[in-house]
């Protein structure tokens, strides 16, 4: 707080006192901390000899990561202290010790190395700020003036990215045809844009995005934290997968069908829980989402239990059957289908990877129209009236638990919808698929998307769900950086990577907008 | 009878169990209003450092080794519940509501990792090290056991209780807390340092957290890196149930979640207990919406 007072008198960043000995005491809090969680964590080892527990003690890795966290911590503390010269020098030590030192494991190795580079990074931004006299009301403005551009240019990033999510999997073919080579035309980069991993891939951050927005509804305009979102996702998945495999309906059929009765069993977790505020919402979410995975694991007969449903069949189009190994009687293949057409296309394994991949396109478009339809309707409107201050909602007449009740039930249906594809595209199912952790994950890209803004979801989805995707190497890893990456963008960015949200109702139509806009952020 | 009085017995040991790790959930949620996720991992962090001191002083008297597992247990698990707090949540305790609940799932999906990562994704046992039970009440052929083992966690889960109930009643960081509680902004005013006070009560939480992991390892024998999970959830299902931010309410609740566990299981079908043990938080709710203890909270616009 005093920071900010004594910066807006003086204009310029204070400069904070350098007090050696109370950094070395900062230094050696740091150590005893560190030798606390170590000890029983990284020191001491349970290891399996024969049958038998044995522990085994790693001073190494101790003495090696109590180095790094300690140094860490003292290149934090120059830039803090604004010293962003010695900070320098101490992020290219830890780099270049990273680089080139061999530690006893590869992990210590790694986060040597990234730490020095995000302390080279900021201790250059800092020298450089410092360079052009930069205020901190200037970051502060600039910051603002960002949120603004990125606010007015929202309309076109959104047009640019549907028309790049369109084009993706013929991306390669056009940009080479497009581009001469010598700006890269037939480089690799370009080749590799429309692989059938990257249009895997992209199918599977959809799918979060489908989830996502669904689950937004509930949890950023109604204003309900639902812990069990993963619950409907399940019913839509097994509903689709017992309807297709057991009364052999077809994909179009089934995929509504899944979002009714995902919307059904919303409508009945919801009804009697809709009346409990805040966290106690939440827990019995929770909870739901627990029943139905443990109902999912007993129910043998229905669901198969831990084994889960197989033979799930794809989705086709008709009588044009995508993808089966053996043609049956009065089907036709893709590209059977297009060889009395127009376009000749030859068979490729891509085509049903490329088919899955705009199905779930086309059902994220739907919701995203929608969403931005209905956000602007009286239901839209009553959400986030609700969410606002329930007390005021209802005493001007809002129907408390039917709003909340028509939220779940759009979210839920969205959830199925996706759970329904989802189970097509696997063509396998089981219980483990629907643990709290993918509740939570959901909840995770929604909250860091800047709740209800529907750009930064999608955002938030292809960090969450595609940065993960390609250290598939680092398998082990790949989770534990999860919830670490999770702690440390909320701590970034607390409020969501786009956190701005319009005015939902606008009085004299979009011509007044920015006007109004500004009007609102007057009052 | 006989067998109704053994589900009583085991019950009860298991409530206790969820009692303690309950009150580290109802004491943050009553100081800074949000879920702590990651506190079932750091009950799952205290049952490892259990493992770890069993196997490292099995040459030692059991007393002795008890005693000093449950002190080192206690002390690092406070350093792991500090330091979350000190990382992942303070920088966020300002900012709205659902960032603090993200990060907490984060660093709860992290501690799992991490303890995975280190100590090995298998089950990790210790050799059963107190045997022995009372044995009473006959009827046919069905003998009531009171392990010894049952009777030392029931009563050291009370006696621990009571001692924390006098600290947080009759104490100057007690009544911090409950200050904090109450009104952070009016506590900070009339001198009480906040942010420690909080620090405390992860510290506190952890080390109950802590007690409970060393005895649920005494009484199962094995310790897995995702107990914390469920352990975690069902402890915060009976913290809600006692009517979150009560601490009787906390150990109310965790009793009770035990018990229903423990006839569910006996009396109907052990693959159902978890669900029985939702529909009666469900049900709880819906007559009461802020739970058994707690007190109903009154809005105004």
């Amino acid at each position: 707080m005093s920071d900010t007072v004594s910066n807006t008198t003086s204009g310029l960043p204070p400069k904070p006192e350098f007090d050696i000995a109370k950094i070395a005491r900062e230094l050696v809090i740091t150590f005893a901390i560190g030798v606390g969680i170590m000890i029983p964590m990284v020191l001491l080892r349970t290891v399996d000899v024969r049958g038998k527990l044995v522990i085994e003690q790693h001073w190494q890795e101790m003495f090696f990561a109590l180095i790094l966290l300690v140094v860490g911590r003292f290149g934090l503390i120059l830039l803090a202290k604004q010293k962003p010269a010695f900070a320098l020098i101490v992020g290219v030590i830890m780099g270049i010790a990273g680089w080139t030192i061999t530690f006893p494991t590869e992990v210590l190795e790694v986060f040597m190395l990234a730490a020095g580079i995000i302390l080279v990074i900021r201790a250059l931004l800092g020298l450089w700020r410092q360079a052009k006299g930069v205020t901190l009301n200037d970051i502060e403005n600039g910051k603002k003036r960002r949120e603004e551009l990125l606010k007015n240019s929202t309309g076109y990033i959104s047009i640019f990215v549907v028309a790049l999510a369109i084009f993706l999997p013929f991306l390669s073919d056009i940009l080479s045809t497009i581009l001469p080579s010598f700006l890269g035309g037939d480089s690799s980069f370009i080749a590799g844009l429309s692989t059938r991993y990257v249009i895997d891939v992209s199918t599977l951050i959809l799918t979060y995005v489908l989830l996502a927005w669904g689950l937004n509804i509930v949890v950023g305009y109604a204003g309900l934290l639902d812990l069990g979102f993963v619950a409907f996702y399940a019913v839509g998945s097994y509903s689709f997968a017992i309807l297709a495999r057991e009364f052999d309906i077809g994909f179009w059929t089934a995929l509504p069908l899944a979002g009714f009765f995902a919307m059904m069993s919303g409508l009945i977790l919801g009804f009697p829980v809709l009346k409990l505020r805040g966290d106690y919402f939440a827990i019995v979410t929770l909870g739901f989402g627990e029943i139905v995975r443990i109902l999912l694991l007993n129910l043998y007969d229905l669901t198969g239990g831990p084994d889960g449903i197989n033979g799930i069949p794809r989705p086709g189009f008709g009588n044009v059957v995508f993808f089966k190994r053996i043609k049956e009687e009065g089907t036709q293949t893709f590209t059977d289908f297009f060889s009395n057409t127009f376009w000749q296309i030859d068979y490729s394994s891509t085509h049903r990877i490329i088919f899955l991949y705009y199905i779930v396109l086309v059902l994220c478009l739907l919701v995203a129209i929608f969403t931005m339809r209905i956000r602007k309707q009286p239901l839209g409107r009553a959400w986030e009236a609700l969410r606002e201050n329930e007390v005021a909602a209802e005493s001007l007449g809002i129907n408390r638990t039917n709003i909340k009740l028509a939220a779940f039930a759009i979210s839920a249906t969205w959830g199925g919808f996706a759970g329904a594809f989802f189970a097509s595209r696997q063509g396998f199912i089981s219980p483990e698929s629907y643990t709290f952790i993918e509740s939570a994950i959901i909840l995770a890209i929604v909250v860091m998307g800047g709740m209800g803004n529907l750009m930064g979801i999608a955002l938030a989805a292809i960090i969450l769900i595609g940065l993960p995707e390609l250290f598939r190497e680092l398998d082990e890893y790949r989770m534990a950086a999860f919830g670490f990456g999770l702690v440390l963008i909320m701590i970034w960015r607390p409020t969501g990577l786009i956190s701005f949200r319009d005015p939902t109702v606008l009085l004299f139509g979009k011509k007044n907008k920015k006007q109004q806009v500004e009007e609102i952020a007057h009052d | 009878m006989a067998y109704f009085l053994q589900q009583l017995i085991n019950g009860v040991t298991l409530g206790a169990v969820y009692g303690l790790i309950a009150i580290g959930y109802t004491m943050v949620y009553g100081i800074i209003g949000m879920i702590n996720f990651a506190h079932g991992e750091i009950y799952m962090i205290g049952a490892f450092i259990a493992v770890i001191g069993f196997t490292l002083f099995s040459g030692l008297p059991l007393v002795s080794a008890i005693l000093l597992v449950l002190a080192l247990s206690m002390i690092f698990t406070a350093i792991y519940g500090w330091t979350i707090e000190r990382t992942a949540y303070r920088p966020l305790r300002n900012s709205f509501r659902l960032a603090p609940l993200i990060s907490a799932i984060g660093m709860s999906i992290f501690l799992q990792n991490y303890v995975q990562l280190l100590q090995g994704a298998r089950v990790r046992p210790i050799p059963p090290m107190i045997k022995g039970s009372f044995k009473f009440f006959q009827d046919s052929d069905f003998v009531v056991n009171l392990t010894y083992l049952q009777l030392i966690i029931i009563v050291s889960t009370i006696a621990l209780m009571t001692v924390f109930t006098l600290i947080i009643n009759k104490t100057a960081i007690g009544r911090q807390q409950r200050a904090c509680e109450q009104d952070k902004t009016m506590a900070a005013l009339l001198g009480v340092n906040v942010d420690h006070t909080i620090s405390m009560t992860f510290i506190m939480g952890a080390m109950l957290a802590a007690f409970a992991g060393v005895m649920v390892t005494l009484y199962y024998g094995v310790v897995h890196f995702f107990i914390g999970f469920l352990a975690g959830m069902k402890a915060f299902t009976a913290a809600v149930l006692g009517g979150i931010g009560s601490i009787p309410g906390a150990m109310l609740g965790g009793l009770l979640i035990g018990l229903i566990e423990a006839f569910w299981s006996a009396y109907f079908t052990i693959e159902y207990k978890d669900v029985a043990t939702f529909v009666i938080l469900v049900l709880v709710l819906i007559f009461r919406p802020s739970g058994l203890l707690g007190r109903p909270e009154i809005e105004k616009v």
